[in-house]
This record gives structure tokens, C-alpha cells and sequence, in this order.
């Protein structure tokens, strides 16, 4: 374990960006985003979320895929990707971190999303244990460790001290490069960040969310979740804005569309939402007609779905952002409480 | 302690299919254009060097697209024994399509694919007798299936196909229905039509209602497709006569854009049927939330 002291991080961020595109969480006009790391930029650890997740930077918001040339009846294919470099992500949460395995299985599966998986590549995780998680947290439904929270490095930040461990090879490789900026930690450091760890438990354990549980979902018959008159109350408020969509580090649903830029035709993919209408229309008419079907969709698939194929995993991570930013405050934490409610009504009606 | 999946010993798995991206299309080649119907044209198409653009088994389905109108799935007609073309039987109804309605010969496309799993045509189909049964476009992806068990033909038993259209002028295939699948050994071949019309001497009425007036035996396999609404219906006749779930086979369409199960736009349940399907035996689409 290294550490740093805060006089120093800029000469740190700046050592990374020296080879690496380094990006943090920085704020721009009172929001936090990750951002590329300047100089001038206002870094910001100790907000919890990040307007946008880092999903960004594996799966981008939109992404040229391929381009064509029409003339006449012939078409060429221009095959050009957008270039990747190296890059560090300086600033990941535990369940953002966590957010990055969920959509591996997705687009690590064969057949390997070559776009995700080359970014995927280039980028060196740097995580940062949270020190204050807030009522919207609920990380610990998923079993993450908001304290232990992996990566390639995984840093931890008491008073005005940066502590650093390196965890994988691509970790390794960036530590060998900004080594010299470091100390070295002793007992005295450890015992430090052990009983800091243990305080960020404690506030943990007096949130609200912590008591949540998905064990309505886990093992349940997939129809009977599905058919349930409780989806119609609960979309009742959707606007179908897609709002959660975008902001959730874990949905990954995509559109391909073509622009014609004047003098090329530019195919790329962006981010779709299931909850949107226009998602699965067809020429023949919608399987989701109404916004019932397409909320049902989104938590189905989130809690149901995903799990049935990926070894009970659940693609939520408890970052707490559709709570935040849902305008109608809908969101996942309700729909888990509603089955929560339901199971208690059963185990009763059993007894 | 925490290791993202993607660590080095998964970079040296994944670095097999580096060069391998699905998404990027390759161009095909319009060689001919049949009008079927008023609003149905079989294209058939190349690749650049001849020959088919890849190979495929009977139900899979490839990308087609025109560069700047659309891309969409469409179910490959014709059987993979043909290794000189590939087919695409499309009906003008959207965007896309009527866009490939007004192309010429010689117009260059662009396809990807295979896509989906394919009907089992060498194992639960093999040795089978078969019972088709169609409505409208739905015959498209079945005419492969076909195809390839006439070409093989002692491979499988007695084969039945029952298909329907609005109109006379709607039956696709026609041509081909009397000169080569009417006249091949242990093939009874049942049209119908929705509503009288002069000239038509053949059967009228819907294609369920006629699977049930057939009154088949029950130890054929039944494969359906057509609209949504046929499909409901012919299964709920089939069952009438004592077919299983298991004993049917169908295939659906759903809006696609990947095709390889990530997008999410085809998801119903734990299925993606643009990867999982489309084709599908009976009993397992009961598992399934009904959305398609």
C-alpha cells in the first residue's frame, strides 16, 4: 500500500495524463461528470455519483460503427473505427465498478463486441472506496463492498491523504510509472484505513435501504412476476422520459441508425431505451404497446431475466441515480418493495 | 479481493476473435428480382466474388440493408443446398422495404449474418413426416425448410404443406408450388384463399380452420409461421387434433437491430430471438411472457 498527500495529487494526475488520457470526476456548470483531467479542471472526490456513469467510456452514448460511399448502384464499405488509446479512469465507485462486470457478460459474450472490448482493454480502473454513502445507496443488496472497491488500483481517501493499492498487472504497470510520487504506508496507515473502513460500515448499516431485499425475485417463477396486476400501479406515474435508461450504469440496450452527411453515409449506434415506444415497433404493429409492458420490461429484465441467464447476478448495483433522477420518483427500489410487501403478505396468508 | 472480469487471463481468451466484429456488414449483389405477389419480391443476391454471401442452415436469418434507408432482419427463402445465391422473399411494409421494392438488378446491398438458430432439420426434423403450415409472407422462411427436405428427400417422411393467402394473387411461390413441390414423391400440397374469387377452384377459407377440416394424423411435426394472429389460431387447431406442444415448431419476427442477443430490442424473457430463435418449439414459447 502507497500513499500520497493532497499537495501532491495534481502532480500525480498530471504524471498519469502524461501518457495516459486520465479522466476523473470533475464539475462542469455544478454537476459532476467524468471528465478528461486538465489543469484547470475542478476535481471532485468527494461527490458520491457522477451525473453519467462510466459506461461512457466502454459503450459510448453514440459511436460510429461503419461508413458507406453510394454511387450509382455500388456502395462501398469504409470500415473505420473510432481510435482508442489508453486511458485512465481515476474515481470509481464500487458499484460503478461492480456496473463494468454486468455489461462484460453482455458484450464479452460471444459474439465479443470488438468496440467494447478494445476500450475495455486500453482502460486502467482506478476506484475510490466511498467515505460517505448517502440514504440512496444500496449497494449492499447486490453485496458490494462500497470500502473494498476492486479495480486495477483501488485508492481510499482519509483527511487529506491519498491511499493507493495496485491490484492487477495493468495496475502494476501505472504504479511502476508514478511510484516515485508515493510514500510508502506503515502499520500506523493501515490501522488507520481499517478503522475507517469500519465507520463507513456503521453509516452503512444506519441508511435506509440497507434492509432491501430482492429475494421476491430470486428462484421465482418468471411468469408469475411477469402476469402480476401489480406492474399496471406501479407504471402507472412512467412518462416513458427513459431518463433511468441513460443515467444507469448497468442498461445497455442499443439503437443503429445511418446519417447522411453530405458526402458519406455514417452508420452508428447509440444508446435506445426500453422504454421508449418506438423500442420495438415494427411495420406490423408493438408487442409493448403501452407503458405498462415497456416499464415491465425494463425491471423485468433488470431483476428477472438477466439473473435466469447469468448465474443469479441482478443487473443493479444499487448506485442510487434513478432515485435521484427519476422526475415522476419511480424506480427500482419501489418496484423491490412492492414484491417485498407481497412476500410478507404470503409467508402471513401461510401461516 | 475484486478482479474485473475482463483481467488479463480473459485478454488472452478474447484475443482469438480479435479481428471478428458482426456488426459490419459485407455487400451483396441484387442479380435478379421476382414480383411474387403486388406487394411481394424475391431478390436474390450474391456476394462480390458469386456465390452465397455465407453459409447458413434453413430459418436463419440475415441483415439487409440499403446504406442511409435501413437496416432489417429478413429470413433466408431460399435452402442452403443452393450454394450459387442466396434469396430474400420481402412484402413492401415498411421504410426499408419499399425502398427495395424500387431497386433494379445489378444494385449493390449490404447483408450480415447468419442469424439465429435455424430449424433442427438434422435432428428432431430428420425422419419426421412434416406437416408445413403458412399464411402470406409467412411461407418465406418455411420454403427453405422445404427446399432442403426435398432436395433430401429420404431423409424425411410424408410432407404436407398447408398454405393460405388473402388471394389468389397473394400465394407466393406459386409457380414453383405446382412444377416442383406438387409434383415431388409423398408431398400433398393444400391452398386456400380468404375470400371467394373468380376463377379460383381450389379451397376457400381461413388456413386454420382448414388445418382442422384436413384433419391430419397426429404423428407428423407440425411447423408454422405467418401473422401473429394465424399462428395463435393454427396452434389452437393443431392442438384441437391432438398435436403436442412439443410436436410444433414456429418462428418469430420481433424488431432487431444487433442480431447477436446485446441490443436488447428482441428480448422476450430469457430469450433474444434474434439469437435464442427465431425459431421455436411450442412448449418452449409457453415458458415465455407473451410479447410477441
Amino acid at each position: 500500500m502507497l500513499k500520497i498527500y493532497k499537495n501532491k495529487w495534481p502532480e500525480l494526475f498530471f504524471k498519469i495524463s502524461c501518457s495516459r488520457e486520465l479522466y476523473m470526476p470533475i464539475e462542469k456548470d455544478g454537476q459532476i461528470w467524468f471528465g478528461k483531467w486538465n489543469e484547470d479542471a475542478k476535481v471532485r472526490f468527494d461527490e458520491l455519483n457522477t451525473v453519467k456513469s462510466p459506461k461512457d467510456f466502454f459503450f459510448p452514448q453514440s459511436e460510429n460503427i461503419v461508413a458507406f460511399k453510394a454511387k450509382g448502384k455500388n456502395i462501398s464499405i469504409l470500415e473505420k473505427r473510432d481510435e482508442s488509446q489508453p486511458f485512465v479512469v481515476f474515481g470509481i465507485r464500487a458499484c460503478d465498478a461492480e456496473s463494468l462486470k454486468i455489461l462484460d457478460r453482455i458484450f464479452l459474450a460471444e459474439p465479443i463486441d470488438t468496440f467494447y472490448k478494445t476500450r475495455r482493454e486500453n482502460a486502467t480502473i482506478i476506484t475510490l472506496a466511498c467515505s460517505e454513502p448517502e440514504e440512496t445507496c444500496f449497494c449492499s443488496t447486490f453485496e458490494i463492498d462500497p470500502v473494498n472497491p476492486g479495480g486495477d488500483i483501488a485508492t481510499w481517501i482519509i483527511d487529506d491523504v491519498l491511499y493507493w493499492q495496485s491490484l492487477t498487472k495493468k495496475g502494476h504497470t501505472l504504479t511502476e510509472d508514478v511510484k516515485g510520487l508515493f510514500e510508502k504506508a506503515d502499520q500506523q496507515d493501515e490501522e488507520k484505513i481499517y478503522s475507517h473502513k469500519k465507520g463507513v460500515k456503521v453509516i452503512l448499516s444506519k441508511l435506509p435501504l440497507q434492509d432491501l431485499s430482492l429475494e421476491g425475485f430470486k428462484n421465482g417463477n418468471m411468469l408469475a412476476i411477469f402476469n402480476s396486476p401489480k406492474w399496471r400501479e406501479l407504471s402507472q406515474a412512467c412518462i416513458g422520459c427513459g431518463t433511468c435508461t441513460f443515467i444507469c450504469p448497468t442498461c445497455h440496450c442499443y439503437d443503429i441508425r445511418d446519417y447522411d452527411t453530405g458526402h458519406e453515409i455514417q452508420r452508428f449506434r447509440c444508446w435506445d431505451s426500453c422504454m421508449y415506444s418506438d423500442f420495438t415497433r415494427m411495420s406490423h404493429g408493438n408487442p409493448r404497446h403501452s407503458q405498462i409492458e415497456r416499464f415491465r420490461q425494463r425491471f423485468m429484465h433488470k431483476l428477472v431475466y438477466y439473473p435466469a441467464n447469468n448465474e443469479g447476478v441482478f443487473a443493479c448495483v444499487g448506485c442510487g441515480r434513478c432515485i435521484l433522477k427519476c422526475p415522476v420518483s419511480m424506480n427500482i427500489v419501489k418496484v423491490a418493495r412492492t414484491w417485498e410487501a407481497n412476500k410478507a403478505l404470503e409467508v402471513k396468508n401461510d401461516e | 479481493m475484486n478482479r474485473t472480469y475482463c483481467d488479463d487471463n480473459m485478454q488472452e481468451v478474447h484475443r482469438r476473435n480479435w479481428t471478428h466484429e458482426t456488426l459490419i456488414p459485407k455487400l451483396g449483389i441484387v442479380t435478379d428480382i421476382r414480383i411474387d405477389t403486388p406487394d411481394i419480391k424475391t431478390f436474390r443476391v450474391i456476394g462480390p466474388d458469386g456465390g452465397v454471401c455465407f453459409s447458413y442452415i434453413p430459418g436463419q436469418c440475415a441483415m439487409l440493408s440499403i446504406p442511409g434507408v435501413g437496416e432489417a432482419m429478413f429470413s433466408i427463402t431460399s435452402p442452403p443446398t443452393n450454394k450459387d445465391y442466396m434469396e430474400f422473399s420481402i412484402k413492401k411494409c415498411g421504410c426499408l422495404t419499399e425502398w427495395l421494392h424500387q431497386i433494379d438488378v445489378g444494385q449493390q446491398i449490404t447483408i450480415r449474418g447468419p442469424y439465429g438458430n435455424g430449424f433442427p432439420v438434422e435432428t428432431d426434423l430428420k425422419g419426421k413426416d412434416l406437416l408445413f403450415i403458412a399464411g402470406g409472407i409467412g411461407l418465406a422462411p418455411l420454403r427453405s425448410v422445404i427446399k432442403y427436405a426435398l432436395h433430401y428427400r429420404e431423409n424425411y417422411g410424408n410432407i404436407d404443406i398447408v398454405y393460405g393467402a388473402r388471394s389468389a394473387y397473394d400465394l407466393v411461390y406459386l409457380r414453383e408450388i405446382q412444377n416442383e413441390w406438387r409434383i415431388a414423391p409423398n408431398v400433398n400440397v393444400y391452398l386456400t384463399i380468404d375470400r371467394e374469387q373468380e376463377g379460383w377452384t381450389g379451397h376457400v377459407g381461413f388456413v386454420p380452420d382448414y388445418v382442422k377440416e384436413l384433419n391430419f394424423e397426429t404423428d407428423k411435426t407440425a411447423i408454422v409461421c405467418g401473422p401473429p394472429i394465424m399462428i395463435k389460431l393454427t396452434l389452437k387447431a393443431l392442438e384441437e387434433l391432438g398435436y403436442k406442444k412439443n410436436q410444433i415448431f414456429t418462428t418469430l419476427e420481433l424488431k432487431m437491430k444487433c442480431g447477436i442477443g446485446k441490443c436488447g430490442r428482441c428480448n422476450i424473457g430469457t430469450k433474444y430471438v434474434c439469437k435464442d430463435g427465431p425459431v421455436f418449439r411450442c412448449d418452449q414459447l409457453e415458458q415465455l411472457p407473451e410479447e410477441f
